[in-house]
């Protein structure tokens, strides 16, 4: 697997896994995350209601698979069955854990 | 009047809803408007197993009862009995996507706590068993409380037990009013039913291997960086150029078609007032418009065909960072592509953004797309005066002065769009959120309706609008008739050369001869009666009968060169187009709006078309 910088990575005391905690705008490409937490106050009303109503929530598993051209394009992601078309701003407030084999 | 039970398709947007549908009623249904909101109203008739009918509707995908946008309204309004719009169904079929229940499910549990009679289709079963997801329809049942059909509505698979699942959920009436259900407003919060939409999904699933892989494999190619603008960009070259290649041979036999019926007509009528009306006046004008049909099917088949498989949702991905720029989103890409075909369903398009201002913005930037109205004033006018020069390999002038013509169009939508957002239409930048389709093989039979049912709205236009606006243009023409032997032209005396004499005054300073300010009246009703008007001006001034030169001659001989070149930018801006307007009024429920719209685009259409006439003119041309 590609080594990608990782910031804020802490040592899971119980599985000696490293977790880092990312979101999904700098969540490296297909690698299997879930969803940590969503800074809902970042989000305006309906862009939140949107957000749940595709099925983002804590604990759901989610993937990046696409981002488009370089610049600030919106992201493609995978969230339950469905893939989802996301713009940059939106996947910054949504916090992401990948698990990561120990070094 | 006694009506038959009324049932609703409800669902999430890519469900399979319509194909559900049209596998349902077949080619009987109605597409009408819901008053006051320009959502169609799809309707057909569906004989239930035991024999009864009833009328189903589709009603437009949403996510929630609680609306984004307008046709999400519509839905929820109509669920709910308070829409005034529908009576109030008396069963629900709602339509899931069975690779999709952790989702599909939540809005479910919302429909099935309504109170309604609710039969579920679990549609699509045979994609969720392809991508190795095996489902269990009897957990699903026990979970909800309601039956589950597993459907694969293009295989026309589990209609029956759908049909019998339905006659047992609409029961005849009893004489006991049905309680109406609760208004939707007192709901569970999203995210408990989402889990409990998650929790039953995962019931219901018996095994799961994770498939997709030639999914994958295709967005690998349409959302990769710098491989997804290309495959765009090729696609929309294909398209375009399609447009004016396979239509050549079925152009030429509607034209030939309608010469005939010309010849047919001057054969078997005596020379006189009748002959010349529906000669010069009524088959010209027609034949005319007509002869852009397969253009326009050419084109809405790429349309639907790239919506139907699910690619537009990827074209929108791949532009949205273009179209953030002047402060749009992707999704306002879909409506501005259909809007080549013709603005009116572009417009009608829009209703799926769920952003007010966007909304607007994109609703008042469509008509400068290059709509199919506008290739006949094209044609000719290029035809006559651009010369067909190579100018490189594969690249001819007269190619090249359309190719431009487009880009002007876009580069002013650009333009128009940067402008908008930043005074009349300010606000925030809305966002870009949207769900991409499962890819699919389009079904033959659902294209074909859809283009069945776009070319019974052209030739419905061409048979009453153009051919109403052509005569009435011709009668104008020609009379009252100047005296015998004054040598005054037969034009320049009638009553429309009068009104023409009035205009000109007006469009002088812009290069505009007497026949432009002729041809721009009519073409208020649609831009390509500017060539039947013109065709038509010249049919009569030419009555004393120097020689039947082709239209294109006449050009030729009166116009210069700068007028040419400014007519064609003033049909690149000009908003000539009742439909247009209508259309834009009813979607945005006034006057104010469409009439900004004409304001700006007649005002952008004057300058340009200004600026082109005096640059050529200084410049020699």
């Amino acid at each position: 697997m590609r080594r990608t910088v990782i910031d804020n990575q802490s040592h899971c005391a119980y599985t000696g896994l490293v977790l880092s905690k990312l979101n999904l705008e700098t969540l490296p490409r297909h690698h299997a995350a879930t969803v940590d937490a969503i800074d809902w106050t970042r989000l305006s009303p309906p862009e939140a209601r949107r957000l749940r109503e595709l099925g983002f929530d804590e604990g759901v598993p989610v993937e990046v698979l696409h981002r488009a051209r370089l610049g600030g394009g919106p992201i493609a992601c995978r969230i339950g069955r469905m893939t989802v078309a996301l713009r940059r701003a939106v996947a910054a407030a949504i916090q992401v854990t990948i698990p990561l084999p120990a070094e | 009047m006694e009506h038959p039970p009324l049932v609703a398709l409800v669902g999430n947007p890519n469900a399979g809803k319509s194909a559900l549908f049209n596998a349902l009623t077949g080619a009987r249904q109605k597409v009408g408007n819901y008053p006051g909101v320009t959502v169609e109203r799809h309707s057909g008739r569906l004989a239930l197993a035991d024999g009864r009918p009833v009328e189903l509707i589709d009603l437009p995908g949403a996510y929630s009862l609680d609306p984004s946008s307008p046709d999400e309204r519509v839905t929820r309004d109509v669920v709910t009995g308070k829409s005034g719009l529908e009576r109030l169904p008396d069963a629900l079929i709602v339509v899931v996507d069975a690779a999709n229940l952790d989702n599909h499910l939540r809005f479910t549990l919302q429909l099935i706590a309504l109170g309604l009679p609710v039969v579920v289709a679990l549609n699509m079963i045979d994609l969720a068993e392809r991508d190795g997801l095996t489902l269990d329809a009897a957990v699903l049942e026990r979970e909800l409380g309601v039956p589950v059909i597993p459907t694969v509505a293009v295989r026309r698979r589990g209609l029956e037990d759908l049909r019998e699942a339905l006659a047992r959920a609409v029961v005849p009436v009893t004489g006991v009013v049905p309680l109406r259900p609760s208004d939707g407003s007192v709901q569970d919060d999203i995210v408990t039913l989402q889990r409990r939409a998650r929790r039953i999904a995962t019931a219901a699933t018996v095994a799961e291997t994770s498939g997709r892989r030639w999914m994958h494999l295709l967005d690998a190619v349409a959302l990769h960086p710098i491989g997804g603008p290309l495959l765009l960009a090729t696609i929309l070259f294909v398209m375009f150029q399609a447009v004016f290649t396979w239509a050549k041979i079925p152009a030429d036999a509607i034209d030939a078609g309608f010469a005939g019926l010309q010849g047919l007509v001057a054969a078997h009528l005596p020379d006189g007032f009748l002959r010349s009306l529906l000669a010069d006046g009524l088959i010209a004008g027609v034949g005319a418009v007509v002869v852009f049909l397969p253009q326009i099917l050419i084109l809405f088949l790429f349309i639907l065909v790239l919506e139907s498989s699910g690619y537009m949702v990827r074209a929108a991905f791949q532009m949205d960072r273009l179209m953030a720029t002047v402060g749009l989103s992707g999704r306002a890409f879909i409506p501005l592509l259909s809007s080549f075909a013709c603005a009116v369903p572009g417009i009608m398009a829009t209703r799926t953004i769920e952003d007010e201002k966007d909304r607007l913005t994109t609703i008042l930037i469509a008509p400068l797309m290059t709509c199919s109205a506008r290739w006949p004033v094209y044609t000719l006018i290029i035809g006559a005066m651009i010369p067909d020069t190579q100018v490189l390999p594969f690249v001819r002038l007269q190619g090249l002065v359309m190719f431009g013509l487009l880009l002007i169009g876009i580069a002013g939508a650009y333009v128009a769009a940067l402008v908008l957002r930043r005074t009349v239409t300010k606000g925030a930048s809305s966002g870009f959120m949207m769900e991409m389709p499962k890819y699919q093989v389009p079904r033959l039979g659902d294209i074909a309706l859809g283009l069945w049912q776009r070319a019974l709205v052209f030739l419905k236009r061409a048979g009453t609008t153009i051919a109403a606006t052509t005569m009435v243009l011709w009668l104008l023409l020609s009379f009252p008739k100047p005296p015998v032997g004054s040598g005054i032209s037969p034009v320049d005396y009638s009553i429309a050369g009068r009104i023409g004499h009035g205009i000109e005054q007006v469009v002088k300073p812009i290069g505009f001869n007497r026949d432009i300010a002729l041809a721009l009246l009519p073409a208020m009703a649609a831009r390509e009666v500017a060539v039947s008007a013109i065709g038509t001006v010249y049919a009569i001034d030419d009555s004393d009968g120097k020689g039947t030169d082709r239209i294109t001659d006449q050009i030729r001989g009166r116009w210069s060169l700068p007028t040419a070149l400014a007519f064609l930018m003033w049909f690149v801006f000009a908003p000539q187009c009742i439909s247009t307007i209508a259309v834009t009024r009813r979607e945005t429920n006034g006057w104010k709006w469409p009439l900004f719209m004409v304001g700006y685009l007649f005002a952008a259409a004057y300058v340009m078309a200004g600026i082109t006439f005096w640059l050529a003119t200084f410049a020699g041309l």
